[in-house]
Parts: C-alpha cells; structure tokens; sequence
C-alpha cells in the first residue's frame, strides 16, 4: 500500500539520517497517515473534533492539489465543497437513497460543478482565475439559495439522521462517534491513496511543471488548459467527497458551507499547513480547527487569535507549519 | 535558389507581424532546407525573435502562411508543435527550476507519450528516465542530475533546456539566441554542442553575433528592419553589399 516514490523531490540526493528519515515517511506517506488517522481521535478531547478536522482536511486537499501542486489559486472551492454536500443531501432527502449512494452523488457533485465552472475559468490565470472563480462561486451559492424546494435555502437542507449504516452488510451504529470518525476515516483514507498515486503518476508530474513553467510545459507539448481542467475537475472530487462526509455527519447542510468564507478557508487551511506538500492541509485544518475550539471556550473573539496566528504563520512561516518543517530537517 | 519540394523541412510564405501599429516583421518568404544548420542573423530590432516565434507556434503570424514538412502549421496552438517534431529553446532561460535536473528532461520525455495518465506510478516507466539520462549525457548534465535545475550556472540552464527541446526527438530544432549572456568558456562549449546536434537533424538558430555562426552553419537569413535584407551561404552573405553596409559596417570591425 506504500506510495510510489515521487521522482521529483525523492529524485535528490539523501544526505542526513533527518533527511533519509523523511524521505522513508514521503515514500510511506499513505500508510503513514492510516497509522495516524487510527489513533487521531484518541488525542483528541472530543471525537466530534477528529470528524470536522478530517473532513475540513479533504476539502483543502483538493484545494491544495490546484493551489499548491498546479499553481492556480481558486476562490470559489466552496461551489465544489458546499455543492457536493448539497447534491449529497438532495440525493439522501428527495431521492431516498442508501447513505453510500449520496455520498457517490456528492462526490460526482463536485466533479460536475468543477468542469462547469473550469471551463470557463481555466482561460484565465492569477489575480483574474480568482476572480472567475469567485464570481461563479456566488452562482452557485445563489442557485442553491433560490431553489428553497430542493435546498431548504437560507434555513440549509435537514438530512435524515443516520442511526445504523451499513457496510457490505455490517450494521455499524452511525450514532456512536467514534464508529462515525472511523467510517469517515476510511473515505480520508482512500482519497488519500488516490491522491498519492495522482502525484506519482506522469500527470502528477505535468502539473508540477505547468506550476514552475507555463510556457516550458506548453513548448514541451502539454495542453496547458485541458491539463489545468482535468486538475480542477480531481480537485472537484475530493472537495465533493469531503462535502458529502461534512453533511451526513452534520445531518444538516447549512447554506454558509458554499459562501466566500468556506472558500476562504481552504485558502487559509492551505497556507497554515503548507501548500504544495501531502500533509499540509490536514496539518492547517487540526491547527485551525484545534485553535477555533480552543479559545472559543476562553473568549467569543476567537477569531481574533486565529487571525493573528494566521498573520505570524504567513509572515514568518511563509511555506507553513508542515512545510517549514520539511524545509528545515532537509537542510 | 529555391530547393526541391522534399528537401525543404519549413517554409514561410510573406508572413508578417504587427503589434498595435508596429509592424514587427513584413512579408517574409523563406525556405528553410532539410538537415541545414541555418541561422537568422540581424541586428537587434530587425525582427528575429518575432520571426522565430511565427517559426515555433509561439506567436500566429497577422498575414501569411507557415507550413512544416507540406503541412500549413499557421496559428496551430503551441503544444501542437511539439507533437509535430518541432522543438524549441527560449532566449530567456526557461527550464523547471524547482524540480530536479533529471526530472526536468523526463517530463519533457514523457510529453508526447503520456498526457492524462494519473493512476500509473511514473516512477516505474524507465522508457522516459532512460531518456532522460541519455539526452543528460549528450548535453553534459548527466553527473548533476540530481540537484534542482535553479542550481545549475546559466550556461548549463541553456543546455538542461536543449536537452529538454530533445526529448521529444524532433526533426526540427530551433534555438533562440542560445549564447546570450554566456561567458566565453560557455559559449565555445554551446557553439560545440550545436555543431554535434547539427549532424542529425535541422536546426535554425536565432543568433546576433554574426562572427559566432559565420564558421558554422550552412545558410544564413539575415533580417533588417523586419524585412528580409539577405539570403545564402555563409560566403555569400559575406560578400553581399548592403549586408556590409547595414549590418557589418555598424557593429563588427
């Protein structure tokens, strides 16, 4: 199960017993995260905790995979993050499908709203890419805010509280958190051997190069833009996916999960963790996450130390916490 | 003057270039021969590195007519060149700089044989590392292969970018100024790697130095003033009047 060797970074010379040590993480980087995802929610307080962090995670995975692997910054994931769960939520409340069917419609969700909206933003880049991205972002948003029928629009979508799943015919008690964190955790699980494999594979190396060198990657004879789309529509899946698990744990999909502030927080998870790195996102989203529940229980301005945390991180941690972390042990 | 039709590999009919109301490059017609080392000289501002972009899918011409092996290539999108046979250096450095020597070479190797394959382990396709190491050896990068392109000194960056313009085994390999900003010792060692890459395929080099391809290459375009001054063999553009006169006089004594 161990992922391939990414040729990129790996490809370097090893020099120090850090280094090498890291190197067998990155090589072991999809069993490494199962051992963690296993004994994640018993360092937790609450499992609750470990559920949201995972799912916040996934969902600035597939932010990271175009931000920090394809260099295009979107400001419009939570059309893709909200609008799978919504999907998940109208397929589980209007259609009355099994709870696995829902979180495949969310999933497909995401993919389908990231090709409609891809298309017509992949033309652009930088400052305009976010721009477009947002714009169509807030389209969405409408579309699901007037469509109260299927939506429940501003008071958000009620999904049938799930007591008992099932799995390949094992009842499991959907009611108990911590069977909850562990179901979740193996969708986290799988997305991330996917994840690995895209980054190892030849297109995850096309996208790097598009990354560091538009024009290089297109005189190679890399169709920049269907690369670019194909890209965001992966991006889609995952944050399609994470949408879906957010709203069968929640039982509720409320409207502010497709708002500016949930594509603003993939940005930030993002940029605390390290963007452009496996771990990254889901370092961002426990640090975040860890911190929002923290100092909300000692003061309601817990936005307040959140931001300025943000502030030191960017300022002087500009690759992020797990970024830094491998920049410095591999010096 | 005129080749027969299968030893011409390009050929641009009138093509020209305006930007705005600046006409960059006017009604250019030129043949260029299969298997010829031929460089297009001139001096700064006369149009070469427009010419050369019509040449390379970088730019569409605004009037005229590109066509490659028989085939009109006018306005095709970049990426389509490559999967043509056509290859190309930039004038401005332009390699991968935050991935590794070797990875640099293999994406380029892997361009034209696998675009959207994202489930297959690319670490396990020696076809395209094999590649790489090759084309390294060639361009004499092969014992730094490891270290990240951006370590590597400006003369080697312009060779790690001839590799990569190699990898797609082109028919028709253009270099744009492949000297600039290179030390003497860099550019003796470009000018040798060019004469040895000119034995197997077509190459047009974009060049300004005149003294620099004189010695070398088969047939020189000289430009002026966006327009075609000259064509011909290094002999004859030696001899030609208005090239003295334009060119020559002016910058090399």
């Amino acid at each position: 199960m161990s992922a391939e060797l990414a040729t990129t970074r790996a490809d370097l010379a090893p020099s120090s017993t850090g280094t090498r040590l890291l190197d067998l993480a990155e090589r072991h980087r999809v069993l490494l995260a199962g051992l963690f995802l296993l004994v994640f929610p018993l360092v937790l307080p609450f499992h609750a905790l470990a559920i949201v962090v995972l799912t916040y995670g996934l969902y600035a995975l597939g932010f990271n995979l175009l931000f920090g692997y394809l260099g295009l910054l979107s400001f419009g994931h939570a059309a893709l993050f909200g609008g799978g769960a919504y999907l998940c939520g109208i397929a589980l409340v209007h259609a009355g499908v099994p709870w696995w069917l829902g979180i495949l419609a969310g999933t497909l969700g995401g993919v389908l709203i990231a090709f409609l909206i891809g298309i017509i933003a992949i033309r652009t880049r930088g400052i305009y890419f976010a721009m477009v991205t947002l714009a169509l972002a807030q389209c969405v948003y409408y579309l699901f805010y007037q469509a109260v029928d299927w939506t429940g629009g501003e008071n958000g979508l009620r999904l049938p509280s799930l007591t008992t799943i099932n799995v390949f015919g094992l009842q499991l008690n959907f009611v108990d958190s911590l069977t909850r964190y562990y179901v979740i955790a193996a969708f986290v699980f799988a997305s991330l051997f996917i994840l690995s494999r895209i980054l190892a594979s030849p297109f995850g190396a096309v996208i790097e190069g598009i990354r560091e060198n538009e024009a290089r990657a297109r005189a190679c004879g890399y169709d920049v833009s269907r690369s670019r789309l194909l890209a965001f529509v992966l991006s889609g899946g995952f944050c399609g996916l994470a949408g879906s698990l957010q709203a069968i744990h929640l039982a509720i999909v409320p409207v502010e999960m497709l708002g500016i502030e949930t594509s603003g927080l993939a940005v930030m998870m993002c940029l605390l963790g390290g963007m452009g790195t496996f771990f990254g996102p889901f370092v961002g989203a426990a640090v975040f996450l860890v911190l929002e529940n923290l100092v909300s229980v000692y003061t309601v301005h817990w936005q307040l130390v959140v931001g300025v945390v943000f502030i030191v991180c960017v300022l002087f941690f500009p690759r992020g916490i797990w970024g830094s972390i491998l920049h410095w042990s591999r010096r | 003057m005129s080749a027969p039709v299968s030893d011409v590999i390009l050929r641009t009919d009138s093509v020209g270039r305006t930007f705005g109301k600046f006409v960059a490059l006017k009604d250019v017609s030129a043949e260029f021969r299969r298997g010829a080392l031929t460089s297009i000289i001139g001096p700064n501002g006369a149009g070469k590195s427009t010419y050369f972009n019509l040449l390379s899918g970088s730019l569409a011409p605004s009037s005229g007519k590109v066509t490659f092996e028989g085939q009109d290539v006018t306005g095709l999108p970049q990426h389509r060149f490559a999967h043509l046979g056509i290859a190309k250096s930039f004038q401005i450095t332009n390699v991968f700089p935050q991935l590794s020597v070797r990875e640099n070479v293999r994406i380029a190797a892997q361009a034209l044989k696998t675009r959207f394959d994202i489930w297959r382990p690319r670490a396990g396709m020696a076809e395209f590392l094999d590649v790489a190491d090759e084309l390294l050896k060639t361009v004499g990068l092969w014992p730094r292969r490891f270290e990240l392109a951006s370590a590597l000194a400006h003369g080697e960056q312009r060779a790690l970018e001839i590799g990569m313009a190699l990898a797609s085994r082109p028919r028709l390999l253009l270099l744009d100024e492949p000297t600039a900003g290179m030390s003497p010792e860099e550019t003796r060692t470009m000018m040798d790697l060019i004469v040895q890459l000119a034995t197997e395929r077509t190459i047009i080099l974009v060049e300004h130095k005149m003294k620099l391809v004189m010695g070398i290459c088969d047939r020189l375009l000289v430009l002026h003033h966006g327009e075609l001054l000259a064509e011909g063999t290094p002999d004859e553009i030696r001899r030609n009047e208005t090239v003295k006169r334009v060119y020559l006089g002016q910058r090399e004594h």
